[in-house]
């Protein structure tokens, strides 16, 4: 610690760190536009001046180290005098357009103008004018508004490891841009809205909408991936308009990935439902509350009177909350049904007796940060938990080893210590083979059953350096990741990631899909969770159910097997849809659906893979008659005469679903168990994989999101041996067949796809049509009609 | 949605086999890891290979060969004023007009260049012959005013002593 003075008063400071940071944790004001504490320094902006003893001119504060006995004064003259200059220089080229500026109110060139400036400008000549660039969908630019802070352009090469953006010309024809047109491609791009201390870069979608000062703020929590991210949720008038982050050191830091900020935009979506609806005969009919509830409660009583109790089943989105869970659980219970699931895209559940009690990340999500070693088994993790990705990217770039088994060559953007790419059956081997090294490294005997497997597995230099490298590290982790839960040998990739964690000594966990995975496992929405145990979701999708209760769903898109989806629900006799949207596709099989609020609109709790619970109010008002689904569910409830449904408040069932859930030990790793070898087959196998702006029925719908190049998911991805022998190139369109199904893309030829397989990416309007993400698959070219 | 590999076609082949030789040269000077360091002597090499200018996909080659984003060869190649990003003539002329020039009269200079050339600064004749192009110091205010033709400096100008200078040149 160093000893320091500033404004007299005496502060203790940190070795190394800067006045700025000094000062700031002391609660004494130094302006600034470039300093950022997540950034480097660049002390490009000069606001920062301050008076030092000793010093001949005014220093920057963020870049100048504190020593021992320094004196430093912010609101001297001579500190005074050198922020209102480095003010006025600012200005020469800032155009004086706050009044149209969204910015304007929260602008930190106008709040630090009007404490550090002068009231009247003496600048007399023209300003420049700058060119605005296209950023895509998100960012709004109005660059002659920019003043060369780079915190932009830190931000792409330091935390987005996007390296897109720059600071072309010099002096005053220096423009902030990407030289040549191109949209920012990173799904971390908007928190560069954040960033920006003036107007040049601003939020899209929210563009002239309103005013910070008519927006309140409330606390949310992310619905779409399993960190939790913590939201600051702006409304007006109950009116969702804008989402921010909130800082959480621990979850999401000060960052927000471009899903959880913009998918707000869905809440105004055409298809939201506003009134429950029943079908009569072939027409539907908007009904109260009290009519639909007894239309549901009365078919589900009546199915279970005719095909009995295990006729029913439960399917729930993995984003739904813990009290939801809860309820619907209960409620299947109380009907004498464990027909309840929420691992919708799952479709091995041979060792399902193996599953955690819930899918934890193992460790804390900012101890990603610290690894020395990480392997990632089937993990995007870069586009599935965005800020996840930030956190390994920082590790990778400190010299960690990051390394992946995928059934495709992913992009990263940081140095990827090994990729080990195979075609989904063949990614067994692959990490067989590692833990085959590892078994080698420690000297010991394969666990039951391994050994004999182990004997046609090669271990080839890739397998060796990660066994060492995990071997190696102080501290290691296995991962399975989003895009391994869906393949049809989940359950063999599961055993060896476990083993080779055991054998490295490494951490294990999961990054599963959805907000709530680990809160919905700990709240009992599982067939094995609690008596009656039940059928798991693919069973109950196979062999088919009488009555289905869907909550937050659209099956022909959150299902492993669309086509098995929507046979199971052609077939069922009566559907009740707990659903935020209403969509032809659902009234061809519901027979009841139920609007219930979404994102925002909802009150509950998340549980994130650190096991954080993370309850949240409902910020902004849900359309028409749509309710909170945990209401729902509770007097449905009432309706079905069940015990103990009784509820006022969504606190009582966030207690009740923590007091089922009892004191939890939180551990991901488990003990191990032979699994089943797939056995290599010849035909042609899809990868489904499962694309960020796809997960969820408000993603889907949120259309700046749908506008980015993340989003394109209408194409069919051939390796060269592929193409070559199916004789299509790249750009040509091919039709993909499943089962009975057909559709036809546009085929992309890329060396990254495997031999043998297409990627097909899952939950897109083609997927819709046709059948397991995961699994065979026939691809042909498809003869362009000759235009006459 | 993106895979590694799909990436636009490499553009290495634009750098010539005796620039790419020269270009090592300078990466020689640099440790191992800091091949970036050369960017600026690639830009000079590879524009006078293209006749005295830089397009993007040359830029994008020396960004690919030196491992660095593009985007920072922008940077580079547009903050110092001896890149050019559109073709230039045969002969660039470079005047000075910053302080000790202009107190010695740069502005005849420039006045008698863009009347005898009919151009005017930061432009080409339509012949190709000369651009005529503003520049800032270039530590030659000893002899001041002057301008730089190629690689060569020409101070104490008069409007006599231009158009001499100019004459020679073909
Ligand atoms: S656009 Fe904004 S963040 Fe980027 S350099 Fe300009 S003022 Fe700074
Ligand atoms: S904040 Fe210190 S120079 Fe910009
Ligand atoms: S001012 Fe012209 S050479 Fe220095």
């Amino acid at each position: 610690m160093v000893n320091i003075e500033i404004n007299g008063i005496r502060i203790q400071a940190r070795e190394g760190s800067m006045v700025i940071e000094a000062a700031d944790e002391a609660g004494i004001v130094i302006p600034r536009f470039c300093y950022h504490r997540k950034l480097s320094i660049a002390a490009n902006c000069r606001m920062c001046l301050v008076e030092v003893e000793k010093a001949p001119k005014p220093l920057p504060a963020c870049a100048t180290p504190v020593t021992e006995g320094m004196r430093v004064f912010t609101r001297s003259a001579k500190a005074l005098e050198a922020q209102r200059a480095t003010m006025e220089f600012l200005l020469i080229n800032h155009p004086l357009d706050c009044p149209i500026c969204d910015q304007g109110g929260e602008c930190d060139l106008q709040d630090i103008a009007m404490g550090f400036g002068e009231s009247e400008s003496r600048y007399r000549e023209p300003k420049r004018v700058v060119p605005d660039k296209n950023l895509g969908p998100l960012i709004a630019t109005d660059m002659t508004r920019c003043i060369h802070c780079t915190r932009c352009v830190r931000f792409g090469r330091e935390i987005a490891g996007v390296p897109e953006l720059g600071a072309t010309g010099r002096g005053e024809h220096t423009t902030i841009g990407t030289y040549v047109e191109k949209v920012v491609s990173s799904e971390l791009s908007g928190n560069v809205i954040d960033l920006c201390p003036v107007g040049a870069l601003t939020s899209k979608p929210y563009r002239y909408t309103g005013r910070p000062w008519e927006n309140r703020s409330h606390p949310g929590v992310s619905p779409h991936d399993c960190l939790g991210s913590n939201l600051d949720v702006q409304t007006r008038r109950g009116r969702v308009m804008r989402v921010l982050p909130r800082d959480n050191e621990a979850v999401n830091e000060c960052w927000l990935s471009d899903r959880d900020r913009f998918s707000y935009t869905a809440l105004a979506h055409g298809e939201r439902l506003h009134r429950p609806l029943i079908r009569q005969g072939d027409a539907w009919r908007e009904v109260e509350w009290q009519t639909a509830l007894e239309y549901a409660a009365e078919g589900l009583r009546r199915v279970r009177a005719a095909a009995g109790a295990d006729g029913l089943g439960a399917l729930i989105s993995p984003s739904a909350t813990v009290e939801e869970g809860y309820l619907a659980q209960r409620l299947l219970r109380g009907l004498g049904s464990g027909n309840v699931d929420f691992r919708l895209r799952r479709q091995d559940f041979a060792q399902e007796e193996a599953d955690p009690r819930a899918p934890w990340l193992g460790c804390a999500i900012a101890d990603l940060e610290d690894m020395d070693a990480v392997l990632l088994v089937g993990s995007h993790v870069r586009k599935d938990q965005p800020l996840a990705g930030l956190r390994l990217r920082r590790a990778a770039l400190r010299g960690a080893r990051v390394m992946f088994l995928n059934p495709a060559e992913f992009d990263f953007n940081f140095p990827v210590a090994e990729h080990l790419v195979a075609a989904p059956a063949a990614m067994v081997d692959e990490l067989a083979a590692v833990a085959k090294a590892l078994l080698e490294i420690e000297g010991t005997h394969p666990p039951e059953g391994l050994a004999a497997r182990l004997e046609n597995v090669e271990v080839h230099d890739r397998h060796l350096a990660v066994a060492r490298h995990l071997h190696a590290a102080q501290q290691a982790h296995v991962i399975v990741g989003t895009q391994a839960f869906g393949q049809a040998e989940f359950s063999a990739l599961r055993a060896l990631a476990n083993l080779v964690a055991h054998l490295a000594g490494a951490g294990f966990g999961y990054l599963p899909e959805g907000a709530n995975a680990v809160g919905l496992s700990l709240a009992g929405a599982l067939p094995r969770a609690a008596e009656p145990a039940g059928r798991h979701a693919g069973d109950m999708t196979g062999q088919g159910l009488r009555g289905v209760l869907l909550l937050g769903v659209e099956p022909e898109y959150d299902f492993a097997d669309p086509a098995a989806a929507r046979r199971m629900l052609d077939e069922a006799d009566f559907v009740v849809a707990l659903t935020a949207f209403a969509t032809d596709e659902m009234k061809r099989w519901a027979d009841v659906l139920l609007p219930v609020a979404a994102f925002a609109e909802n009150e509950g709790t998340f549980v994130n893979v650190q096991n954080d619970w993370q309850g949240f109010a409902a910020a902004a008002e849900a359309p028409g008659e749509a309710r909170p689904a945990w209401k729902v569910l509770r007097v449905l409830g009432n309706f079905l005469n069940l015990e103990g449904f009784d509820y006022m408040q969504v606190d009582e069932v966030r207690e009740a679903a923590r007091a089922f859930a009892g004191e939890v030990e939180v551990k991901a790793a488990t003990a191990w168990a032979m699994p089943r070898w797939p056995a290599p087959g010849e035909a042609l196998q899809r990868i489904g994989y499962l694309p960020l702006y796809h997960v969820d029925p408000l993603v889907r719908r949120a259309a700046p999101l749908q506008g980015t190049p993340d989003a394109r998911a209408d194409i069919a991805w051939l390796g060269e041996a592929a193409a070559a022998a199916l004789g299509v190139a790249d750009g040509a369109r091919v039709a993909v067949r499943q089962g009975g199904a057909e559709v036809v893309m546009e085929a992309r030829v890329d060396a990254a796809v495997p031999d043998r397989c297409v990627l097909v990416a899952a939950a897109t309007p083609q997927a819709a049509r046709l059948g397991p993400a995961w699994g065979p698959v026939e691809v042909s070219a498809v003869k362009e009609a000759v235009a006459s | 949605m993106m895979l590694h590999r799909h990436r636009g076609e490499s553009k290495l082949h634009l750098i010539e086999e005796a620039s790419r030789q020269e270009i090592d040269r300078w990466i020689a000077k640099y440790p191992a890891d800091r091949r970036q360091a050369a960017v600026m002597a690639a830009l000079r090499i590879v524009q006078d290979q293209n006749g005295g200018w830089l397009t993007t996909d040359l830029m994008d080659a020396v960004a690919e060969y030196l491992e660095m984003p593009p985007i920072e060869v922008y940077e580079v190649a547009t903050f110092y004023s001896m890149y050019e990003l559109e073709p230039v003539g045969r002969h660039k002329i470079c005047v000075c007009t910053n302080i000790s020039c202009m107190l010695c009269g740069s502005e005849e200079v420039v006045a008698h260049l863009e009347k005898r050339l009919g151009i005017r600064l930061g432009e080409t004749t339509p012949d190709g012959r000369f651009t005529l192009k503003e520049v800032e110091c270039l530590g030659a205010c000893v002899e001041a005013p002057m301008f730089q033709i190629g690689n060569t400096y020409y101070g104490n100008l008069t409007p006599e002593r231009i158009d001499e200078i100019l004459d020679a040149l073909d």
